[in-house]
């Protein structure tokens, strides 16, 4: 019963609760480094690392945040796991934490972080809330990865910066500017309601 | 660029060609939420102008007088925050005490403000940049007035499309973002104007 719950927890925001293309949350500071794949992984591991660890952190401490405060505690705890992704990045990895710039800081703001925890994790156990947390952090990694794969391949013709189209194709130079980004994310939600949330309603 | 024309410069090119939402996509939750009824936009895209001008400021004086002679920048994640988000406090209270009609305009957004990614990344962006204190504000105000103008423009053409027939699976969300994605195209022509970085 147990088991078959947390696997529950865990599949939930994958498909029909997932963040983006269902509760559009958290698009924000994630969307603007889609337009290359390495970017995207790097920054969607980060949105992972600190949901999943936020959500577990302020479960433990529960039952001891005052209600009034509980704002200010859940961000104090998520800037606290931002740093040490900042940190982090800029130590082992520092020309993409040059390219991401203010971006790996933003996750302090990304409303999922915090959705998460206050529709998770304050009613819930510590693991539960963790599998919660990174849960929500896959189902949003994964389709700004799509979002990324179709902006890189079209906008330059490369994927993690390999050429892979020959020299026939013609860069759409729009899918790698702002634009592109609104652009595909609309697309992918567009398809994405069209055939399975619709089918959902009906059953 | 001279020294007293630069700020001025920032200025009208955070409003136009880097547009903290069109361009950065920051902001984005309550632009998406929030742009259904002209008039709420307008109050939140004031209140937002507001605290952005005054929290960039802010925020520039606690980074260069605080946070760099104590060698604490890695700080600046949560410092900025309380910062933002004890002056947004602030305002409410003010308001509330002085101008009820105010308050009655202004005050529902104040708390949705602080979760503002556009507000902190401002900040942010301040820093990286390395803007000197009034370029920062004008930074600030720039910004602020740019997304004002975006969400604005937005739940105009909202309104417009409220008769309109939309297919199933964009309705909402979608279609507000493919408007977005042509109003950033149509922002893509200021560019030739002026430039930051």
């Amino acid at each position: 019963m147990a088991k078959s719950n947390l696997k529950k927890t865990f599949l939930t925001p994958l498909g029909k609760d997932n963040p983006v293309f269902v509760q559009i949350l958290g698009i924000c500071s994630t969307l603007a480094v889609t337009n290359k794949l390495d970017n995207t992984l790097v920054m969607t591991l980060g949105v992972m690392f600190t949901t999943a660890l936020s959500s577990w952190t302020i479960s433990l401490l529960r039952n001891w945040i005052p209600s009034r405060v509980r704002m200010m505690v859940e961000t104090l705890v998520i800037a606290t796991y931002v740093i040490i992704v900042d940190i982090a990045l800029k130590a082992y990895y520092p020309e993409m934490w040059k390219q991401l710039g203010p971006y790996v800081g933003l996750i302090i703001t990304n409303c999922i972080v915090m959705g998460r925890i206050e529709a998770f994790a304050l009613q819930n156990k510590p693991l539960p809330s963790l599998i919660d947390g990174l849960a929500s952090g896959m189902g949003y990694a994964y389709v700004l990865l799509i979002i990324a794969f179709f902006r890189e391949l079209l906008g330059t013709g490369t994927l993690w910066g390999y050429q892979v189209l020959g020299s026939w194709w013609t860069s759409w130079a729009i899918m790698i500017m702002p634009p592109g980004g609104f652009f595909m994310l609309a697309i992918f939600i567009w398809i994405v309601r069209e055939n399975f949330i619709k089918e959902e309603t009906n059953e | 660029m001279s020294e007293l024309l630069f700020p001025l410069a920032v200025f009208f090119a955070s409003i136009f060609t880097s547009n903290i939402l069109l361009t950065n996509y920051l902001g984005m939750c309550s632009f998406l939420a929030v742009s259904k009824e002209l008039e709420t936009s307008a109050g939140l895209g004031i209140a937002v102008t507001f605290v952005m001008a005054a929290t960039t400021s802010l925020n520039w004086l606690v980074y260069e007088f605080v946070l760099v002679p104590f060698q604490l920048e890695y700080l600046r994640f949560i410092v900025f925050i309380i910062v933002i988000a004890a002056f947004v406090q602030l305002i409410e209270m003010v308001i509330e005490r002085y101008s009820e009609n105010l308050y009655f305009a202004l005050g529902i957004f104040l708390p949705l403000i602080t979760v503002n990614c556009a507000i902190l990344g401002a900040s942010l962006f301040m820093v990286i940049r390395e803007y000197t204190f009034m370029t920062s504000f004008f930074f600030g105000l720039g910004s602020g007035l740019g997304w004002l103008l975006a969400i604005m423009a937005m739940a105009g053409i909202r309104q417009r499309l409220r008769t309109a027939k939309i297919p199933y699976g964009l309705e909402g969300a979608g279609i507000a973002l493919i408007i977005a994605g042509f109003m950033a195209m149509a922002f893509m022509g200021f560019n030739g104007m002026i430039s930051i970085q």
